[in-house]
């Protein structure tokens, strides 16, 4: 039986719907795109900086992990630049160069590889490196302390800050429409809650983002906030002010939606979900830290094994 | 092939061929000038005579690897046998590849027309074993596991098959004819008739079984699945069907039956869907034992470097390497897939995306079942993942994004942990 012709020969199934590992990422790339264009109209060149500088270290230092540790790169995935835009996006404006290679180094290495790569990060990796930068340069990720020398024509300063600090009255002059359209300083990738809602319905209509997770997430933190506004309306400012300000809608389909650290069942995600929007609001309203998105992601990442075992009984399963 | 569509990612929904009411006849494939039969081989030891290279066989002549009884098959063809090679099929199992030149007026052996008038287990082992369709008919009579329930299944188990149905229609009365057969040889009066419900809507004939439809969803036809329908239950890990008193059998081997006891001659002729580059259908009727590179031939269909032959359908069925290849008796479909369709599997992790979860139908964790699976620890994927839930339908590795054999890693524990469980009771 022997045949002049080679053909390929693989295990059943001999179909597949043509989806990939970096088209996934590359999609989410894309739908990052309009809140990135109004970061950079807002922050200006600093912004684009610290956001190429972050995109570019991200990479170098996943072909350089892949390097050392002789295993085939996995740049060409996507995962990387993905890393790098989203760490970046959280930033402020004006971050040192240094902060930027260190943060994409904590995301990427610490964050992604020594956990063992794609698939198996049990933090969102730019969560964790910002977290861990918070930890260790209070400064120089405090959004008011770097932006202070940079101009705007809209409120100079955090909200969620000063909605902390000094109640529900000190942002009564913030309107909601300039929350929206971005008019807030921040970030550079996450002051316009438009342009997120955006990119985060257009992952969800290709199916890239399960809309239990953002939808769960946002009725819970609405929720919370609510019942904290209606006990005390002048210490807790309303649901709508916290669902666009600071980092939440770029969390809500950016962050808690990340493939690893998240659950896949249906009732898992909405609990997911839920969670992270509850504990966003405690951190906000009776915790220290002003923005809270990125204890409270780290914090259902954790709790995303557990959550997961909820699932259906499999067929033919008794007990 | 269906891809993902721009928008969302919803559950592929497959649904089954259902054929029209019109039955062309199929298209017949000229007698080949050598034909390939694969018998069950004991290892180590000569062929019987009846087998050795130059005897003489007839069509319809029982072949068998040692003369002492032992798995058999019936010859399709009238000639000379020229070759015997060891042959290796799925998971291990091993044949010999008996070549045959053929002559080209058949010459019929007479031995099963005696056997006709009382049908009994014994000549359905003897005649049918490796007749269109074929089943294993010796499970028939293992006094360890009694045969309570008879499953002839009537849909086809994968997609764009037609074959099995196809028999069903347009042979209803030769099916019935073996039902009937069965009952008497075997005195089993528990038989069901399973198929896809909406083939059968107008269907008001009697059967000698108790009908049963199934949705035309795949995966509802795939046996295991077909199993859970009629019991509400799954095999347990190291069962097979046999060992919970029910023997599974195709409607085109039941019909086979039915042609054989009324003509007096076990039928050689394999009805076979063949789907071409473009999925375009043909069905054809070629001897037992042909290659399958003159039927592709006869058809038009050009074959490249870098293509993909597939016996069976497009989820479920197994690449063959040759196009030498032997048409056997449970070959329902030959599926060609040009080079540049062939999307291939990645060694890529899991990233957790969920698909698989999304789309599995007896809802298998698939994705934590991976994760042990990959790591080879079989046990562990069967007690805490459901392994034994799974059906073998493909779905999970047809949606799955990073391109993970999944189906072959599940197929190859249940295979493992067999062979384990075989060998401790073994040791016992």
């Amino acid at each position: 039986m022997i045949s002049q012709k080679k053909f390929v020969v693989s295990h059943a199934p001999f179909w597949h719907n043509g989806s990939g590992v970096p088209e996934r990422h590359f999609n989410a790339i894309i739908a990052t795109a309009p809140a990135v264009l109004m970061g950079l109209g807002y922050f200006g060149i600093s912004a684009v900086a610290a956001l190429c500088l972050s995109v570019a270290t991200a990479i170098g230092w996943e072909w350089l992990f892949c390097l050392i540790s002789k295993r085939e790169s996995t740049v060409a995935d996507g995962q990387a630049i993905l890393i790098g835009l989203i760490f970046g996006m959280l930033l402020p404006a004006t971050a040192p160069w240094w902060l930027v290679v260190t943060g994409t180094f904590l995301a990427i290495v610490v964050g992604k590889q020594l956990f063992g790569g794609i698939g198996a990060t049990p933090f969102h990796p730019a969560v964790l490196s910002v977290a861990i930068l918070t930890a260790s340069w209070k400064m120089y990720m405090d959004i008011d302390a770097q932006l202070v020398n940079l101009n705007f024509d809209f409120t100079p300063y955090h909200p969620l800050v000063a909605a902390k600090a000094f109640g529900s009255q000190a942002i009564s002059d913030i309107s909601i429409c300039d929350l929206m359209i971005g008019k807030q300083i921040g970030g550079i990738g996450t002051t316009c809650g438009l342009a997120l809602i955006l990119g985060g319905v257009y992952l969800i209509l290709r199916g890239y983002v399960r809309w239990q997770i953002p939808v769960s997430f946002i009725a819970g933190l609405c929720i919370t906030a609510a019942l904290f506004h209606l006990a005390n309306p002048e210490k807790y400012a309303g649901p709508i002010f916290h669902l666009f300000a600071g980092y939440t809608l770029f969390a809500a389909f950016f962050l808690i939606t990340d493939d690893s650290s998240s659950p896949v069942n249906h009732i898992p995600m909405l609990i997911y979900g839920a969670l992270g929007g509850v504990i966003t609001m405690l951190i906000r309203n009776v915790g220290t830290d002003a923005d809270g998105i990125i204890f409270a992601v780290l914090l259902i990442n954790i709790c995303n094994p557990l959550i997961d075992k909820i699932r259906p009984k499999a067929v033919g399963k008794v007990a | 092939m269906q891809l993902k569509s721009f928008f969302g990612s919803p559950k592929p929904e497959f649904r089954y061929e259902l054929l029209s009411t019109a039955f062309p006849e199929p298209m017949a494939v000229a007698l080949p000038e050598t034909v390939t039969l694969l018998i069950p081989e004991q290892p180590g030891t000569a062929p019987c005579q009846a087998i050795k290279a130059g005897a003489k066989v007839k069509t319809g002549q029982k072949l068998s690897w040692d003369a002492n009884g032992g798995p058999s098959i019936v010859s399709s063809v009238t000639g000379t046998i020229q070759s015997h090679t060891p042959y290796t099929g799925d998971y291990g199992k091993k044949f010999a590849a008996i070549g045959i030149a053929t002559e080209k007026a058949d010459q019929w052996d007479e031995s099963f027309q005696s056997l006709t008038g009382e049908p009994t287990v014994q000549t359905l082992i003897d005649h049918f074993s490796g007749a269109p369709g074929g089943a294993d008919f010796s499970k028939l009579t293992d006094p360890g596991k009694p045969i309570k329930t008879i499953v002839v299944y009537g849909g086809d188990t994968d997609l764009l098959v037609e074959t099995n149905l196809f028999v069903l229609k347009s042979r209803i009365s030769a099916v019935m004819n073996g039902v009937k057969i069965l009952k008497s040889a075997t005195g089993i009066d528990e038989i069901f008739a399973v198929a896809p419900s909406e083939a059968f809507q107008n269907y008001d004939g009697h059967f000698e079984a108790n009908v049963k439809g199934v949705p035309v969803d795949y995966p509802a036809c795939q046996p295991l699945m077909i199993y859970y329908q009629l019991f509400g239950k799954m095999l347990e890990q190291g069962q097979s069907f046999e060992d919970t008193g029910v023997f599974f059998i195709r409607a085109e081997a039941v019909g086979a039956i039915g042609q054989a006891f009324s003509q007096g001659r076990v039928p050689v002729e394999k009805i076979l869907t063949i789907l071409d580059k473009s999925q375009r259908k043909h069905l054809v009727s070629a001897r037992i034992g042909t290659p399958i590179g003159g039927i592709l031939k006869m058809l038009n269909i050009s074959l490249n470097d870098r293509d993909r032959i597939i016996f069976g359908g497009p989820m479920t069925g197994r690449a063959v390497y040759s196009e030498q290849q032997p048409v056997q008796f449970d070959t329902d479909a030959i599926l060609v897939q040009d080079a540049n369709d062939i999307i291939l599997n990645s060694d890529y992790p899991c990233i957790n995306c969920g698909e698989c979860i999304r789309t599995c139908p007896t809802r298998v964790p698939v994705n934590m079942l991976i994760r042990f699976l990959e790591a080879g620890e079989y046990q562990d994927g069967a007690d805490l993942y459901d392994l034994y839930s799974c059906v073998e339908c493909g779905l999970c590795s047809y949606v799955c994004t990073a391109r993970i054999p999944i189906l072959q890693y599940i197929k190859l524990a249940k295979f493992e942990l067999a062979r384990m469980t075989l060998a401790e009771e073994k040791n016992d």
